[in-house]
């Protein structure tokens, strides 16, 4: 489940808040909070859309869980998902990169 | 196709409501809701869609990878796609259906390569139509729904539907759960594509789907159909809610001491990961991916592998702890009843398509996964906007039409007793996810079920709306129990094992079952048999 907006990179942008088909984002004065996290049903949707990679999704579905935001930075987790579909400027050419016509009917 | 005539009118923003004056309103805005908007805007309509979400990132499909039943017009290639399910559906399918479905999905997917949708080409240049990245198709479907010049309401949750003196479809209502107040579409013709109903099991992006639909469809007088095929699952690591059955058919299955599971398998043995299950833990590892396979598994579906980048597991490498995440009907195979070409259902109006309605004319009795559904979504999609716009334009004007409000359930007041969302929904998730009682059926066990269930619906029925904050859960819930009840009353009406409804006390087919079972009530519910289309025909012909 959705476990971080990190304040460094957030821009108040509230996309999240906009794209997230649960509704789990508030808009707030300043970056947007995580109200509803027990509706979170990890789809990292919110992580996809966000444009500064602010955003982490931890995949542990039932439980919240400790998340040390630094290691993220160090381990580059941060954007991850973003950049292995495609959705950045440095690895648009993933976009067409399914080969799932090369693994049905097996 | 005519162009649209323009958007849907904004009649009023007092406080606490905001109305609009459409021909066409669809509800959901997942694949089969975005064509259908598109579609009915096409044909004329001036359309309102809602999503209970945000259109875009909605639903089954946006968060996920899906293949799609695209296949080359060729007779062969085409007989050969309709032919090799049908056994495994139980023979339940229809061929006039199956043959428009792949002609229609061909013309679809061809206008999304049209659209600028990056299909991926093979090494010998040829495109590759077959396979869809979920974000990347549903972000081009939001943008062609815009353009089309469809209304959006995004977080807009659909509550009731409003129907007028003649029992005529006449619009919906529902929550801006955003902007705290409710919204009001007065509407010519609804399409329902809310999707199936996978009672919050947290399987990929579906917690959205919880069968509100098949709720205000059913308070209006709809009818459903095959709702005994509702017990699909799938596989996904213990801890996560990744589900790609497919990649598992690489899998080895092992039990707690590292024991491979005889016959446990991805297809044609999830039967016996779910009995083992019931013992103990059972891990997967994807060890018979060669090198080449692993490349392709990590560039088709790069979300697959965020559980595990994430704890460091190596799938390919490494047992990791798996679960069967229930998908209910939204894998399922049942789903509001349609009556004609056009997706009409049995209220006059009142249209279904993708998931919130069957998929038994192309798929009988067993899921033909996403690849079934997605073409599904984009054909009865299509239809249902046309079958809409037409039935709007027909219509003619509505001025001075008295509209009614047909919700019931957890909208009424006077018990004193607020319904409660969240304990109903745990109460009913406890008789629909338990394998024992859903997977492997019984009369005893559903007979036991459907008594909790309906004792359910009796106090749920008899409480009071809870507060707008808790609103959407409560109707969620009861959705969900409707969604339970028809599925059990329907599981215990077909006395033998057929497509995914499997009996413990009738395991085979039994050819006097070779029909098909409607469904429907609130209060009541009912089951009757309907004979396949194939079989009036043949009787027509005698």
């Amino acid at each position: 489940m959705i476990q971080v907006i990190d304040a460094e990179r957030c821009t108040a942008c509230d996309i999240c808040v906009n794209v997230c088909p649960t509704n789990v984002f508030d808009k707030s004065d300043g970056i947007p909070v995580i109200a509803r996290q027990g509706d979170c049903q990890t789809c990292f949707l919110c992580e996809l859309y966000c444009p500064e990679d602010a955003l982490f999704v931890s995949p542990f579905a039932d439980a919240p869980q400790a998340i040390d935001v630094a290691a993220l930075k160090e381990a580059a987790l941060l954007g991850s998902y973003r950049r292995a579909v495609g959705w950045v400027e440095e690895s648009r050419h993933l976009r067409a990169a399914d080969r799932s016509f090369r693994l049905f009917g097996h | 196709m005519t162009k649209s005539l323009g958007r849907a009118e904004k009649l009023s923003s007092s406080a606490g409501s905001v109305v609009f004056d459409a021909d066409v309103l669809v509800l959901g805005g997942g694949p089969a809701g975005a064509w259908a908007a598109i579609s009915a805007a096409e044909h004329g309509a001036r359309v309102v869609l809602a999503d209970k979400g945000f259109c875009g990132t909605s639903g089954a499909t946006a968060a996920a990878g899906t293949g799609v039943w695209y296949v080359d017009p060729s007779p062969e290639r085409r007989e050969a796609a309709m032919a090799s399910r049908e056994k495994l559906g139980g023979y339940l399918q229809d061929r006039r259906w199956m043959a428009r479905v792949l002609d229609r999905t061909y013309a679809q997917s061809n206008q999304l390569a049209d659209w600028g949708y990056p299909y991926p080409s093979d090494d010998d240049g040829r495109p590759q139509r077959n396979s869809l990245q979920g974000p990347e198709y549903m972000r081009l479907m939001r943008k062609r729904t815009k353009q089309a010049g469809v209304t959006i309401l995004d977080h807009s949750p659909a509550l009731e539907l409003l129907v007028d003196g003649n029992g005529v479809v006449a619009g919906a209502t529902g929550l801006r759960r955003q902007k705290g107040d409710r919204w009001v579409v007065n509407a010519k013709a609804v399409v329902i594509a809310t999707g199936g109903c996978a009672f919050l099991s947290k399987t990929l992006g579906s917690n959205v789907l919880t069968g509100d639909g098949y709720l205000l469809a059913a308070e209006a007088g709809a009818e459903f159909t095959s709702m005994e095929f509702s017990n699909a699952y799938a596989i996904s690591p213990a801890f996560g809610s990744v589900t790609k059955t497919l990649f598992y058919s690489w899998a080895s299955f092992t039990d707690e001491q590292g024991s491979v599971i005889p016959g446990a398998s991805s297809k044609g043995g999830r039967s016996v990961i779910a009995r083992a299950l019931r013992k103990g833990p059972v891990y997967a590892q994807l060890d018979e991916a060669d090198a080449e396979t692993q490349r392709h598994m990590r560039l088709s579906q790069p979300n697959f592998f965020l559980p595990f980048d994430r704890t460091g597991i190596d799938p390919f490498r490494q047992r990791f702890p798996i679960t069967l995440r229930l998908e209910g009907t939204v894998r399922g195979t049942g789903g509001l009843r349609i009556i004609d070409d056009g997706c009409a259902t049995t209220v006059p109006g009142l249209y279904a398509a993708g998931d919130a309605a069957t998929r038994e004319l192309i798929c009988g009795g067993f899921t033909g996964g996403g690849s079934h559904n997605a073409a599904w979504a984009m054909s009865s999609g299509y239809w249902a906007g046309q079958g809409a716009a037409e039935f709007a334009r027909q219509l003619g004007t509505t001025i001075g039409r008295q509209a009614f409000r047909r919700g019931t359930v957890g909208l009424r007041s006077g018990s004193g007793r607020a319904l409660q969302g969240g304990p109903l929904a745990r109460s009913v998730q406890d008789e629909v996810f338990p394998y024992e009682l859903n997977y492997f059926r019984e009369a005893g066990r559903l007979g036991g079920s459907l008594r909790r269930l309906d004792a359910l619906w009796t106090d749920a029925s008899d409480a009071d709306a809870p507060d707008e904050e808790e609103l959407l859960r409560a109707r969620e819930a009861a959705a969900m129990l409707a969604t339970a009840r028809w599925m059990y009353r329907s599981a215990l009406a077909r006395q033998e094992s057929r497509g995914m409804h499997r009996r413990d006390d009738y395991p085979e087919p039994d050819d006097r079952y070779r029909h098909l079972v409607t469904t429907g009530g609130l209060d009541d519910v009912w089951t009757s048999a309907r004979p396949l289309a194939s079989s009036q025909f043949s009787e027509a012909a005698e």
